[in-house]
């Protein structure tokens, strides 16, 4: 269980405290992840189920790697909706992977909503590894962890998201989690992609760049997916990097001293973040990806262990 | 003898006749025979004790989806029929969108064989605007006309073409049959699966602007004044709508507009509220608490016409799957008066107006006969018990269909008979007839 | 136990472990790993001792064995997880392990799986302040303060100013219904 949570889906439901619990115990699997030997025995006969519908090596390998860690065994049933196409629903997929009894299922989809569907479905643990553009937990709480680390806290800090909000599962997970944790959330980009009444869940928006991080103590530049180019949301991503991109000048004469870079990954060098900010002392990208194991291996293990057992005996 | 029905002691709620007080209907040979305060009833004379009991003309719903021919899985003509009459509805308007589509009398003459069938509603077929409601090419308007259609729509999807709507506005004048439309801009549309807004951002779904109904209320409206041709704007859903027909009346345009139950009671926030359950999924979805509110004066103030459930059932395997991929749409006929007359104790409506906008409103929008108790009408009757109380178990429901966003929730008011031409053919606690 | 019973415990347990580490030539090599949480202290009080016993500072690291415990599918709730810290390596040392109290034995087993993650010492040794005894496997301390015999029934508690106590103590006490 995280807090009253039996399931990880939607960091809109997560209290402070639940959010808190997740990222104090990544502290601790961070540094079995320094160790000689990485691995503990915590999950040991433990089963976690990756199934994905929408290709991501990086998510994937993230939540393979925290189980293998806590020794929990992992399997990967990628799903590239050929099971759809044969007529067998999502329900039906994680009906049958439910028959082989594992303790969470991780799940990623394509559609808004379908990490719930399973969970009402299943017995066991579901985590989202993002769902359409509704939410991606693991992720937001890595950028939770991964700034705390790097700011010391996020209360009383301001940051910034910049890019296609619209189809950002990353920015919702953010938006709900960083103002729990005292943050202020500045979101920019073109108007095209920023959603109706994104506003009213508690950040500013800004279309420009300069002013959504002046002063900001963290910036998160989101990737822009090629598949909406002509979406049309932008024209081109010339004009996008030219406006909405972040290069070294910029990032000089914009960003106070302090300011971190964060990106979810895959970056597209050369549109959201040019190759000298993405590869320079600001950017934490790679922090990121070792916190990210470190997040899910704290979810894994608050889900795995213990209580959740008990719930289905 | 002649056949005799008297129904008694019950609250007569006759908009079209202008009754609304104690009275004892008579009913003699299938129609009318008399309303009045005080009647003697002969002996031999059946009887139904409608005291504490609303009396109102049998509910007419202009907008249902009754499946057959073609997804009978879903729904036929018999069990929409029986839902019907449980709901107090004793005629509907079936929507041509079947497979295949109602573009011919072959298939208008096999829903109403079916309807006679099953002796339940009476059922109004109506035709499709568009060959296959593919957009592209009229439909004969004449053969459906004289094979019993009462109007004509490609409901399920809007009529895209400027130039099509036209034709088609223009040539349904021929044969004086209204045009019900679905009223979207795919355009805007796109891939939206729920109204476009805050709740739609919070749950990463795909949005619809309420503009996507707008421009094309708006545009067909114009179209109107070209053509002169008669506009029925089926389950408007936006505040802009609401405006733009309010407009059109005002100005005198031969337009009318109908109002589901479900956008006049739930709104978008209701849909992240359900945590994506797809018996809040419709077209068009739920709308904004603005929208919500504009549709409910709209109704109260006369600029909606009627209350129409777009009865819209289907199985399991269309709607217990992911929001995006599951298919629009909720039955209706069970639960619309209660839900409805929710409305009134929230004081959103008068009675007497939810009365008129179930019956004489909906019967003058196609010029159906029924919607009233006028002495020499049809006996088409609804006696309705608004106190009851009830907790809705999709399983009960007469409708094939179980997808309801009111599963589970109680609701207050039911029909406890129905009368069709003299016939009772509901009655609450019996198997219907 | 009173604070100069233990106090007087913790420089035997260091005189002796001084003692054994000289004659089995490993002085140079000694490093102690407290055992969070009740071990912590301890192994900081110790590691005094043995400094002033072998003339230099042994290392100090510490071990939270919540990531190896054995009951974590029958605990209600996952346990709190604190830091493990063991910064140097592990390797060829002889490794004193200290806990506060030596009961079933779990906890000292889960802290040598542990502890043979980090590398493989060239011995581990066990100290305890207090051995109460009730063992559920086959572990013993090679170093104890005390050794007492207590009734499953009770609860052996060492306080240590360090965790807050107004003194040093160690008392028994009825366990408390769980």
């Amino acid at each position: 269980m995280i807090g009253r949570h039996k399931h990880c889906i939607a960091l809109e439901d997560f209290s402070r405290e639940e959010i808190l619990e997740v990222i104090d115990l990544a502290v601790s699997m961070k540094e079995v992840l320094q160790r000689p030997i990485k691995k503990v025995p915590s999950l040991r006969g433990k089963m976690v189920v990756n199934l994905f519908f929408e290709a991501s090596t990086r998510t994937r390998s993230s939540f393979e790697t925290a189980a293998k860690i806590l020794s929990a065994d992992a399997l990967n049933w990628t799903s590239s909706s050929s099971s759809v196409t044969k007529g067998e629903t999502l329900v039906d997929t994680a009906k049958n992977l439910e028959a082989m009894r594992p303790d969470v299922l991780v799940i990623r989809h394509s559609a808004g909503g379908a990490p719930r569907l399973v969970a009402e479905h299943v017995g066991c643990s579901v985590v989202s590894a993002g769902d359409g553009a509704h939410e991606h937990p693991s992720q937001g709480l890595l950028d939770c962890f991964t700034l705390r680390e790097k700011l010391g806290t996020l209360e009383g800090k301001t940051v910034a998201i910049v890019g296609d909000v619209s189809h950002s599962r990353v920015a919702r997970s953010d938006l709900h989690a960083f103002p729990k944790l005292g943050a202020k959330v500045r979101l920019c980009g073109p108007p095209t992609m920023m959603p109706a009444g994104v506003e009213r869940l508690g950040a500013t928006v800004h279309t420009d760049l300069k002013e959504a991080v002046d002063g900001a103590d963290a910036v998160i530049m989101l990737r822009i997916q090629h598949e909406r180019i002509g979406d049309p949301l932008i024209p081109g991503t010339r004009e996008y990097s030219k406006v909405w991109g972040l290069n070294a000048k910029k990032a000089a004469d914009w960003l106070k001293p302090s300011c971190v870079i964060l990106h979810p990954g895959p970056i597209n060098r050369g549109v959201e973040l040019s190759p000298e900010v993405a590869d320079g002392p600001r950017s934490v990208i790679l922090d990121q990806v070792q916190n990210g194991v470190a997040v899910r291996m704290a979810i894994l293990y608050l889900l795995a262990g213990g209580a959740g057992e008990e719930a289905r005996a | 003898m002649s056949d005799v029905l008297f129904i008694e002691g019950g609250r007569v709620i006759d908009p079209a006749s202008g009754v609304d007080g104690v009275r004892t209907v008579v009913i003699r040979d299938g129609k009318v025979a008399e309303v009045a305060e005080r009647v003697e009833r002969p002996r031999d004379a059946r009887a139904v004790d409608a005291r504490n009991r609303w009396v109102t003309p049998g509910f007419v719903d202009l907008h249902v989806h009754l499946r057959e021919p073609g997804q009978e899985y879903k729904e036929t003509v018999a069990t929409g029929a029986r839902a019907a009459v449980a709901g107090g509805f004793t005629a509907v308007c079936a929507m041509p969108n079947t497979k295949p589509v109602n573009d011919c009398a072959a298939v208008t003459e096999l829903v109403l064989a079916r309807a006679a069938a099953a002796g339940l509603a009476r059922v109004y077929p109506v035709g499709a605007i568009s060959k296959g409601s593919n957009g592209e090419e009229l439909a004969e308007y004449g053969e459906l006309k004289a094979s019993g259609c009462v109007a004509l729509s490609d409901d399920g999807r809007p009529v895209m073409s400027s130039a099509l709507m036209r034709r088609a506005l223009e040539y349904a004048r021929a044969f004086g049959l209204p045009l019900t439309v679905h009223e979207e801009d795919l355009h805007l549309v796109g891939k939206g699966v729920m109204h476009e807004g805050a709740a739609a951002t919070r749950l990463g779904l795909k949005g619809i602007p309420s503009q996507a109904e707008d421009v094309m209320v708006l545009r067909d409206i114009a179209l109107v004044e070209l053509t002169g041709g008669r506009l029925h704007v089926a389950h408007v859903s936006t505040a802009g709508a609401v405006r733009a027909i309010r407009e059109a009346k005002r100005r005198g345009l031969p337009v009318t507009g109908e109002v589901t139950p479900h956008h006049l009671a739930l709104s978008d926030e209701d849909v992240a509220a359900s945590g994506y359950s797809t018996d809040f999924k419709m077209n068009p979805p739920l709308r904004a608490a603005e929208d919500v509110r504009a549709c409910r004066e709209g109704l109260a103030d006369g600029t909606l016409d009627a209350i129409a459930t777009d009865h819209a059932p289907h199985s399991a395997v269309e709607k217990d799957v992911e929001f995006d991929a599951a298919a629009n749409g909720i039955v209706g006929l069970e639960t619309a008066f209660s839900v409805c007359l929710g409305l009134v104790r929230e004081g959103a409506l008068t009675e007497r107006r939810l009365v008129e906008a179930l019956t004489a409103g909906p019967a003058r929008v196609f010029g159906l006969p029924g919607g009233t108790l006028a002495r020499g009408a049809a006996a088409d009757v609804a006696v309705l018990d608004p106190a009851a109380e009830w907790t809705l178990d999709p399983a009960r429901l007469q409708s094939k269909g179980r997808n309801t966003p009111w599963k589970g929730r109680r609701l207050a008011g039911r029909c406890t008979h129905t009368i069709v031409g003299g016939r009772i053919v509901h009655e609450e606690g019996k198997a219907d007839r | 136990m009173n604070a100069a019973e233990i106090e007087r415990a913790v420089r035997r347990l260091g005189r002796d472990i001084a003692e054994r580490a000289r004659a089995a030539g490993a002085a140079g090599d000694v490093a102690i790993v407290g055992i969070r949480r009740g071990g912590v202290h301890l192994a900081q009080r110790l590691r005094r001792e043995l400094a002033r016993e072998l003339g230099a500072e042994p290392p100090l690291g510490t071990l939270d064995i919540a990531l190896y415990r054995d009951d974590l599918a029958e605990k209600g709730a996952a346990p709190v997880i604190g830091p493990t810290d063991v910064r140097f390596p592990v390797q060829g040392k002889t490794l004193v392990l200290v806990d506060d109290v030596l009961y079933t034995g779990r906890t000292v087993r889960a802290a040598l799986d542990e502890i043979v993650d980090f590398g493989r010492p060239r011995r581990v040794w066990l100290a305890v302040l207090v051995d109460r005894g009730g063992r559920e496997l086959p572990i013993s301390a090679d170093f104890a303060g005390a050794r007492l015999e207590v009734s499953d029934q009770d609860d052996v508690q060492v306080r240590l100013v360090e965790s807050g106590a107004p003194e040093d103590a160690v008392v028994v006490k009825p366990r408390r219904a769980p």
